[in-house]
């Protein structure tokens, strides 16, 4: 579904992204993790189209799709959530994902009728909030929100543009312990309908959810492999798991 | 019955009944005032529309006021002094203005798009200026007011006001219906987080356009009303003195609301006249007025009568 | 038309960007590494102009007047600064905009209320009065030959600060991370004074230099500042050497136009058109070059972002 080839990006001297590699299977889970600074989120935004690379190719279901700006890989169905909560706080949860949905039914250049209560906009936003949990929420402001309800609205959004590749972006940052557990239960849900790319530091998470690991480091994929085989890479432990796993 | 249609009701109703009391009580000059009052509400309106709801900081609406009222200016002295074709006219140049304007200084943001947008229109200003046949800095007489085949007459101040009144709450009326619409709630959604916006596959730079040319053809029939208000066509109509007082009027009366630009334009407007008959010097205290008004008035004052739509 | 006629507004035209220059060095770096829009620029601008007019009347010296306009603008900048303007750091462009926009209302006011409307004329002591000769062989007047040794003085100044002294490293640090600077442990507020201090200094400079060539009246400040933002525009945000760029293309380029145009369309279309065309062509040059300039870098030349 996803092919990366030679991926490079260059800030002066420093080379976040350094000639990457990177497969994604229709229907995987697979997992990108890496020690900060890794350069995990300039992968993320080359992918996603915020960020163009200075050399390398991203193939998204058999088209090239390295030159596209980021509206247009959403359209083909690329969709992201962000690392940072990245949400519409004036307007309800309801609306934010109304909004998403709106962005995949026909075009939007209709002046005249009101999309507040647009039933055939409304209903499936009704769905796709009561799918990630935050059903009994819908009219509240997502800037009254908490932290890790947003957290769900932003994965809400993603999964509202019938996307047929989910870009999550360390969905579970900034959660207690309970929360991230709920996260992923909803994201395990996911997994057999999706295809997901899941840029993670929650152990737990990645090693229950994914189906691949890649290991990033200095802007590099170290590995590639199962979580199994992840977990006793001993280049991989040196880098990053250390004694954790 | 919800109280913000109650307070529209009689905001209407006492806008309706003004001529006839300010007749009766022998008060005309009033007619003319507020008349005055509902054109510009209009470009504020149109304003409000980009910059309120799409938070495009556009320092330079005043060119398509210019815009509209040289359109019509030009055509009467050129002969051409019916209103079918000239109103048509004055929206159709402001709209290709501000498509040409737009389409590039959309491209950029921030402070960029301000400054943008402020010399844009001091080059249509100078531009007016250096047109020597029709006036050049002094400005033009309006040749003849435009006629509508005897369908009214703008040369009654009553009937004129009527006019002007029936078009604002049109104004008022539409942009309301454009913010709600899909189109709308993209245009704001772009201004409350323009990467979520690209996020799920909405390219803002055409909805901004789009939303930047609408306004520009609102304010310039705005603009055409206002030539045969004033009977009189200057340079100045574009300056970005004008500019500036649009965007007051917008932010005055609270953004992103229905009734901000209309409020935000008779208080303006009311306080300039008080204090016009106060000093000739009058600026030297609305200027830090206005300061102070930013400083600390942060809702407006539509905010204070109602929660802004959200 | 001829190389003399042309080499002169060619200077003319130096001389006027380099004025530009001076108000756009510290616009661009108030609005690089403070992040803020100061329209009342221009009125600092206009501020030195009128108090070099009344200080030089009230001294009767050339010198002493200048030197406490430069002073008197300083000091009123930084005045407004702490009155005004530090409330306004951290509101976005649109309150800053609005805000100062009620500045220059002020300003201008002010300035009619206690010199009148009208244009005031600012006089020149014996020695900046005459003229000197070309290698063209025409005469040239002295006080413009000046005012191009002063501005690019200081550009010489500003570029040895800006590039080779610690503040000028803080300076260009702020204007491409300002929160960076800051948690480097950096005084933000006294380099933020520091830096609109020098702005308005610069201001004043041009305004006072400004006043025996252009007229001093109100509302002077805007009519500069307009192009100012367009020399800015061109350079980028945040760059002294965008600024210096910017202005002497814009300087020239107007200055050029304004001579020419008229003539040149004249040989091309009919006179009577050309006399039309010339000089509201002329007058949009400079918007179009900025067009253009924006068309190809949004960022313009030399930005820092």
């Amino acid at each position: 579904m996803l092919e990366v080839r030679g991926l490079t990006k260059r800030f002066g001297a420093l080379r976040a992204s350094d000639g990457i590699d990177f497969d994604v299977a229709e229907g995987e889970t697979h997992a990108v993790i890496g020690p900060n600074g890794a350069g995990k989120t300039t992968f993320i935004s080359q992918l996603a189209g915020n960020l163009r690379p200075d050399s390398g190719s991203v193939r998204f279901a058999g088209a090239d799709i390295t030159a596209l700006p980021a509206p247009r890989r959403a359209r083909l169905g690329l969709a992201r959530s962000f690392q940072i909560t990245s949400v519409y706080p004036d307007f309800s949860a309801l609306h934010n994902v109304a909004l998403a949905i709106q962005a995949h039914s026909g075009h939007s250049f209709r002046f005249w009728r009101d999309a507040r209560s647009d039933p055939s906009l409304l209903h499936r936003a009704k769905n796709v909030l009561h799918e990630v949990g935050l059903g009994g929420r819908s009219q509240v402001l997502a800037a009254n929100l908490a932290h890790g309800e947003q957290r769900q609205l932003e994965v809400a959004m993603a999964l509202a543009t019938r996307p047929r590749l989910l870009l999550l972006d360390e969905p579970m940052a900034g959660m207690g312990a309970e929360e991230s557990q709920r996260m992923i239960a909803l994201l395990a849900s996911l997994k057999r309908r999706h295809t997901i790319i899941l840029v993670e530091h929650d152990m737990d998470a990645v090693f229950r959810l994914a189906d691949r690991i890649s290991v990033l480091v200095y802007g590099r994929v170290i590995a590639t492999d199962t979580p199994e085989k992840i977990r006793r890479n001993e280049e991989v432990r040196q880098a990053y798991l250390g004694s954790e796993a | 019955m919800k109280p913000r249609l109650v307070l529209w009701g009689l905001a209407i109703a006492l806008l309706v009944a003004l001529p006839p009391l300010a007749t009766a009580l022998e008060q005309t000059y009033y007619i003319d005032l507020v008349r005055r009052m509902l054109i510009l509400s209009i470009a504020a309106i149109s304003l409000n529309l980009i910059l309120g709801y799409g938070g495009l900081v556009s320092f330079g609406h005043a060119a398509y006021l210019g815009v509209g009222a040289y359109s019509v200016g030009i055509m009467a002295f050129y002969g051409v002094s019916s209103g079918w074709l000239q109103w048509p006219l004055a929206v159709g140049a402001s709209a290709l203005v501000a498509l040409a304007i737009g389409a590039v200084s959309i491209r950029t943001s921030g402070i960029y798009f301000i400054m943008i947008t402020l010399a844009f229109t001091q080059m249509l200003y100078y531009l007016g200026i250096s047109l020597a046949e029709f006036g050049g800095d002094d400005g033009m007489r309006l040749k003849a007011k435009s006629q509508f085949s005897g369908l009214i007459n703008l040369g009654d101040p009553v009937a004129f006001y009527y006019l002007a009144l029936a078009l604002m709450l049109f104004s008022v009326f539409l942009v309301y219906r454009i913010v709600n619409s899909r189109f709308g709630m993209v245009l704001r959604a772009a201004k409350s987080n323009d990467a979520r916006t690209r996020a799920i596959g909405f390219s803002p730079y055409f909805y901004r356009l789009a939303a930047f040319v609408l306004a520009g053809a609102m304010c310039g029939l705005a603009g055409a009303l206002y030539a045969n208000h004033t009977n009189y066509i200057t340079p100045g109509l574009m300056s970005w003195q004008q500019s500036g007082d649009l965007m007051f009027m917008v932010i005055l009366g609270g953004m992103a609301s229905t009734a901000g630009p209309v409020i935000g334009t008779f208080a303006l407007l009311l306080i300039e006249e008080a204090l016009k008959g106060w000093t000739e010097y009058w600026q030297v205290v609305l200027g830090p007025l206005l300061v102070l008004s930013v400083i600390f008035f942060k809702r407006g004052l539509a905010g204070m009568f109602y929660k802004p739509d959200a | 038309m001829t190389w003399g006629l042309v080499f002169e507004q060619l200077l003319n035209g130096l001389q006027y960007g380099v004025m530009l220059f001076l108000m756009a060095a510290g616009l661009t770096l108030v609005l690089g590494i403070m992040n803020m829009v100061n329209l009342a620029h221009g009125s600092l601008y206009m501020v030195g102009a009128y108090l070099a007019v009344a200080l030089t009347g009230w001294t009767g010296n050339y010198f002493a007047g200048v030197a406490l306009a430069l002073l008197g603008t300083l000091l009123i900048g930084m005045a407004v600064e702490v009155v005004a303007l530090r409330a306004l750091y951290h509101r976005d462009h649109l309150d800053q905009v609005l805000a100062t926009f009620g500045l220059i209302l002020f300003f201008n006011e002010l300035v009619s209320m206690i010199w009148g409307r009208g244009a005031q004329y600012a006089s020149l002591p014996g020695w900046l009065q005459g003229h000197i000769d070309l290698f063209t062989g025409s005469r040239y007047p002295v006080y413009r030959v000046a005012i191009l040794v002063v501005g690019l003085s200081t550009a010489l100044i500003l570029w040895y600060v800006v590039t080779r002294t610690r503040l000028g490293m803080l300076v260009r640090a702020g204007a491409s991370n300002r929160t960076m600077v800051g948690a480097l442990g950096v005084n933000i507020r006294l380099l933020y004074t520091v830096v609109f201090g020098v702005g308005a200094a610069l201001a004043g400079l041009a305004g006072l230099m400004a006043g025996p060539i252009y007229a001093v009246q109100p509302g002077m400040g805007e009519l500069i500042l307009i192009q100012v933002f367009v020399v800015i525009v061109i350079g980028g945000i945040g760059s002294v050497r965008g600024a210096l760029v910017g202005a002497i293309i814009v300087g020239v380029v107007d200055t050029l136009g304004r001579a020419f145009l008229k003539p040149l369309l004249a040989s091309v279309i009919s006179p009577p058109a050309a006399e039309a065309a010339g000089p509201a062509l002329a007058s949009m040059l400079i918007y179009l070059l900025m067009a253009v300039v924006l068309a190809v870098r949004p960022s313009g030349l030399f930005s820092s972002r």
